[in-house]
């Protein structure tokens, strides 16, 4: 090492320098390089740990919610405790951007939402392609407090803002033929960079049985919290079945399809024995590598049973009368 | 290097540091929303990263002559251990609330579970033979014993693969590292034994 003498007059008297041959002693010089040693191994060690493993911190990715788009009351209220804001947003499950449920927000942020049209085509007398926020307009969004039930054993609560499936689809009309409606998601690698890999079957499909679909619990979501739907979430449009598991609940929608027969699944069609195309939630029915009988609702340490239809046994169990739901899981 | 005690001191200290980290998180909430899963997929995450450093000791000093590294073999895998003890202790206490019928139910039902299980079981008499004590006491048993080092990385490796819903990008970094080593191993092996 070669050092620079300084050629200014001290203040430091000489006697209070370290004397030269300590200071370059062998044995400092060693204990100098390895405290170097360490402590650059530690800030590498730190480093590398903050970039594989740590969650994101907190954005607010939404901005509220224009008032000639909110209905007057609420929906639908619940008496859960609702989830935070930052428990909803930070945590998802969109393998369209990253299948690290910790870093769907970050990944989603630049998701361009605006303008988005969706389609509703299919066995329709009236089809058409819609504008969301018209969309928001003509079928102004209500809050629905709704449990959702994770198939991987976690759950929430959530304030989303919504309308009724059954409004558009009455606007279109459905053909005494359709059975089905299937909805897809963006399918856009340039947007959505989980797509460049095939983790799934892209783009991603959901379906639901018409009656299931015309179910006044069935909602299409345009908000969260009284805001616009954060990207992580599914914006600009998403569907919510609150007694199905959240991965019914399609994301960032672009088509809606009636048809006669039903449709290949996104999940269903990856794994055939794990994730059914009904999907209700059932704690009587087990994944086939994990019990469904428990969940542990987010924000909480320990865990709850799970109900059956998600809590929603008294107002959708008559869809499914008559039906061995452990074959038709 | 001819301070092996500093270098031993050089990975304790950096061992510490992810945990140290981890602490942090913990007393300041930062661990999003569901804390307990982001807890248990570290540790686990951190004793698989000490169980293939651990592994890459033998390789790493034939091919680079540092015949020293293998004097911070013991305390690698004593690290895997304690991550490893660190990431059950999680699961028996906030993910079962230690509940013995839903540990043996969850064991029955997930095979990733049972497979951690496994995991953890076959490394617990490696972890407790590892004093010099025990190595002079077994002799050459010793090295049979340490030799299931090959069972607890594949067992650790199926326990991971078994948990993943469709991503399988991680896992599979884990099995090629750990596949990679041990095909290092199966060469040498050869060429001993053809020689």
């Amino acid at each position: 090492m070669r050092i620079k003498r300084s050629g200014a007059p001290g203040r430091v008297k000489e006697a209070e320098v370290t004397p030269k041959e300590v200071f370059f002693s062998h044995g400092s010089r060693r204990t100098f390089l390895k405290a170097g040693l360490l402590g650059g191994s530690v800030l590498a060690t730190g480093a590398l740990y903050e970039t594989l493993l740590v969650p994101p911190r907190k954005v607010r990715p939404s901005t509220p919610l224009p008032k000639d788009v909110l209905a007057a009351a609420p929906g639908l209220p619940s008496e859960d405790k609702k989830n935070r804001y930052e428990e909803i947003t930070t945590y998802n499950n969109f393998y369209e951007f990253s299948t690290d449920k910790y870093g769907v927000a970050e990944e989603a942020a630049k998701l361009v939402s605006r303008p988005w049209t969706v389609a509703v085509t299919g066995l329709v007398q009236r089809p058409g392609v819609f504008d969301v926020d018209a969309l928001f307009r003509r079928f102004p969004l209500e809050e629905r407090v709704y449990r959702m039930r994770c198939v991987e054993g976690w759950s929430m609560v959530i304030p989303w803002m919504g309308f009724p499936l059954a409004r558009l689809l009455a606007l279109a009309a459905p053909l005494g033929s359709a059975k089905f409606v299937e909805l897809q998601t963006l399918h856009d690698p340039a947007r959505m960079p989980g797509q460049r890999r095939d983790i799934l079957d892209w783009p991603y499909v959901e379906g639901l049985r018409l009656d299931e679909a015309m179910h006044p619990l069935t909602i299409l979501v345009g908000g969260l919290y009284g805001e616009t739907l954060p990207p992580q979430n599914g914006a600009p449009l998403r569907l919510a079945v609150p007694w199905k598991y959240g991965f019914k609940g399609a994301k960032s929608i672009v088509r809606i399809s009636l048809v006669e027969k039903q449709p290949k699944t996104t999940w269903n069609h990856y794994s055939p024995d794990e994730y059914g195309f009904y999907s209700n939630v059932n704690p009587e029915v087990a994944h086939p590598r994990w019990s469904q009988a428990e969940e542990r609702r987010i924000g909480e340490l320990g865990k709850r049973p799970t109900l059956p239809f998600n809590g929603y046994g008294a107002e959708v169990a008559s869809l499914y009368a008559g039906m061995d739901l452990r074959k038709n899981f | 290097m001819r301070d092996v005690g500093f270098a031993r001191t050089l990975v304790c200290v950096n061992a510490a540091v992810p945990l140290a980290l981890l602490g942090w998180d913990v007393a300041h909430g930062n661990l999003g929303a569901n804390p307990v899963e982001f807890v248990l997929r570290s540790t686990g995450t951190l004793a698989l990263v000490f169980l293939v450093l651990t592994l890459a000791v033998t390789p790493a000093r034939r091919l680079l002559g540092w015949h020293w590294l293998v004097k911070l073999r013991r305390a690698l895998g004593l690290i895997a251990f304690g991550y490893a003890c660190l990431h059950l202790s999680i699961y028996l206490v906030l993910d079962q609330s230690l509940n013995p019928v839903a540990i043996a139910t969850d064991a029955v039902t997930r095979p990733f579970i049972a497979f951690g299980m496994l995991t953890f079981g076959f490394m617990v008499p490696l972890a407790y033979t590892s004093t010099d004590a025990s190595v002079r006491r077994l002799g050459k048993r010793w090295g049979r014993i340490h030799r299931r080092i090959y069972w607890i990385a594949g067992f650790a490796c199926l326990h991971y693969w078994l948990e993943v819903k469709a991503d399988v990008w991680k896992p599979s970094f884990f099995i090629g590292a750990i596949g990679l080593l041990l095909f290092y191993r199966w060469v040498l092996i050869r060429r001993d034994t053809i020689r």
